[in-house]
């Protein structure tokens, strides 16, 4: 198994977050089978791999939707549990959904503080909410929505995953989690939210991003980490993989170009 | 030529956004118009208090039953419930509390247990919709056969009456010069009112409505919300069997039976969506008003009683299919 006490394969700072050796069964089935990740500060990380590979499994036990059966998470070095969304969003951690749970009946402002609502007196402070949510959306230069009153239900897709973004960042988060975020979209949205995944990441903030779509993780992201069948099969900064690579891990598990930077798996050869 | 069309397409949304927001205070503002114009009698302030009083009782119940549509459930208990806790409060006056000699104390308790068996059976109707995971359509169906059998249990099938002058004066006291009934009635929909916009309770009520996982991923327990706002439901079901007993001076084993229709016809007229998040408990009052404005209006032309459920039907299902048409023309709400 993974030496836990090994240091992890960066140079220089330590990473908002490692994973050692995470499991999750469901049933018979191993959905993770030991994985490490190392999630470094002001990068974005593409966690890529085929359907089944194990993403949503591995950003859920992040998340706190899932426990992990086995393994050690660490946030800031110090060694933590996550039981549920409540304690990642202490953390700082966030994640933007596929379906980006936005409620389409409310407006901008309402979904992006839904369950953290400002409060005086017990009443909703709407006017300070509002002044929030715009600067919120200003700071990350959203700027193709008419209104922050406006229903989400009247958003195109570009919009409502800005929306989403904006509403992950406005906590003091320090990891967001991006699930499929242009999986939905058409070619110049997708630019837009690729733009604004970049974004995200020279403000300081670690990114995972979830992608089937190569073009945009070679687009964005710093650091790539490739699961197959519940395994981390490689992981390393982006320079190191180009597309073939890439694919190459994602079906087989191996690459002809040698080991991917790993996470003591006896299945990548050299 | 294409650039025409999109002012002409945004002035097209525009009316059927202004009819969705305001059309039912136009129908009533027609419904008022035709009143008038069939009985001279019909404005005189004394009539129009009147009607409301006679509306109240359906409108008090129909706050719950705003929540409970909001958050894409049904209650179809709540005439049963009203009954049962009509039949309780009136029991419990006469022969636990000692009538009239009871006092106030014993009126208050009388009351109370109404409303706590009110409590209780929505909680019921609670639970077994969020825990035993039975749709909200059949948990309350089946309470509201239960509901009907321990009312006709408990009364022996046969009236309980003469209650006693000081529990009428919930149904005909005045406040001033305001009757009970109103005073409570106005109370109650600006603390729902205000509740629902301006808490955060109120807020995930409408968004529990559309989207359920987005609010339980914002750390909100939607199972106990929604078993919160049954429970409220059945309180206020129990309140308005109460406010019956009163006006009746007598608790009838078969009273406000049916009233579920009346209820959910007052929600619905109001605009606030069967499917959930989307609408507005100030006009489900408009609502609940208007359907009395339909029974007295039936009443002064001497229509048959008969005619006048089958009005009452059809009035609902046009205004859902009106409702329905004008947000699909509408777009984006189809789902």
């Amino acid at each position: 198994m993974t030496d836990v006490t090994a240091r992890p394969p960066e140079v220089g700072a330590e990473p908002l977050l490692t994973l050692r050796g995470i499991e999750k069964h469901f049933g018979a089935v191993q959905a993770l089978a030991g994985v490490d990740l190392d999630v470094p500060s002001g990068q974005v990380t593409a966690l890529v791999g085929d359907n089944g590979a194990g993403k949503s499994v591995l950003v859920k036990t992040i998340a706190g939707i899932h426990e992990p059966d086995g393994g050690e998470m660490h946030w800031e070095g110090r060694r933590v549990r996550v039981r549920n969304p409540r304690d990642a969003a202490e953390l700082g951690i966030e994640v933007v959904y596929q379906d980006l749970a936005l409620c389409d009946n409310l407006d901008i402002v309402q979904n992006m503080f839904l369950g953290r609502e400002t409060v005086q007196n017990g009443l909703l402070d709407e006017d300070t909410m509002e002044r929030e949510a715009s600067r919120t959306l200003a700071d990350l230069r959203v700027r193709t929505v008419r209104s922050v009153r406006m229903p989400v239900s009247a958003l195109s897709g570009g919009q409502r995953q800005s929306v989403a973004v904006a509403k992950a960042v406005m906590w003091n988060s320090k990891l967001v989690i991006l699930d499929e975020p242009t999986a939905a979209l058409g070619v110049a949205q997708t630019q837009q939210v690729l733009e604004l995944v970049r974004r995200l990441a020279d403000r300081g903030l670690a990114v995972i991003m979830i992608s089937h779509n190569l073009n945009d993780v070679f687009a964005v992201a710093d650091r790539l980490a490739v699961l197959r069948l519940g395994v981390m099969v490689g992981a390393g900064p982006a320079r190191e993989f180009d597309s073939r690579r890439a694919v190459e891990l994602m079906t087989t598990g191996r690459s002809s170009d040698g080991p991917a930077r790993s996470a003591g798996d006896d299945e990548v050869t050299a | 030529m294409p650039e025409s069309d999109a002012p002409a397409l945004e002035r097209r949304r525009d009316w059927r956004e202004l009819a969705l927001g305001y059309g039912i205070y136009l129908v009533l503002a027609l419904f008022v118009l035709v009143m008038a114009l069939l009985s001279p009698n019909f404005l005189r302030p004394g009539n129009l208090l009147n009607i409301a009083v006679q509306a109240s009782t359906v409108a008090v119940i129909a706050v719950g039953a705003t929540m409970v549509i909001l958050l894409a459930e049904i209650d179809l208990s709540v005439g049963s419930v009203a009954a049962l806790s009509g039949a309780v409060t009136a029991g419990v006056l006469k022969f636990a509390v000692g009538g009239a000699a009871g006092g106030v104390v014993g009126l208050l308790v009388a009351i109370a247990a109404g409303l706590a068996v009110g409590t209780v059976l929505g909680a019921i109707n609670g639970v077994l919709t969020v825990r035993g995971g039975i749709p909200s359509f059949i948990v309350t169906l089946g309470m509201l056969s239960i509901a009907r059998g321990l009312t006709l249990l408990y009364t022996g099938g046969r009236p309980i009456f003469a209650l006693g002058p000081d529990f009428s004066v919930l149904a005909y006291g005045r406040l001033a010069t305001v009757p009970v009934p109103i005073v409570i009635l106005v109370t109650l929909y600006v603390l729902a009112a205000l509740f629902l916009h301006t808490t955060q309770l109120g807020r995930y009520i409408y968004a529990a409505g559309t989207n359920r996982r987005a609010v339980a991923l914002a750390g909100i327990n939607v199972d106990r919300l929604k078993l919160g706002v049954f429970a409220l439901a059945g309180a206020l079901a129990g309140l308005g069997g109460v406010l019956l007993t009163s006006r009746l001076d007598s608790a009838q084993p078969t009273a406000a039976a049916g009233w579920e229709l009346d209820v959910i016809a007052a929600v619905v007229l109001g605009g606030t969506s069967l499917y959930g998040g989307r609408g507005s408990v100030v006009k489900t009052l408009v609502g609940a008003i208007i359907l009395q404005l339909i029974s007295n209006g039936l009443n002064l032309l001497n229509v048959q009683a008969y005619w006048q459920q089958i009005t009452k039907g059809g009035v609902i299902l046009l205004a859902l299919l009106l409702e329905r048409s004008l947000r699909r023309a509408r777009g984006g709400e189809s789902l």
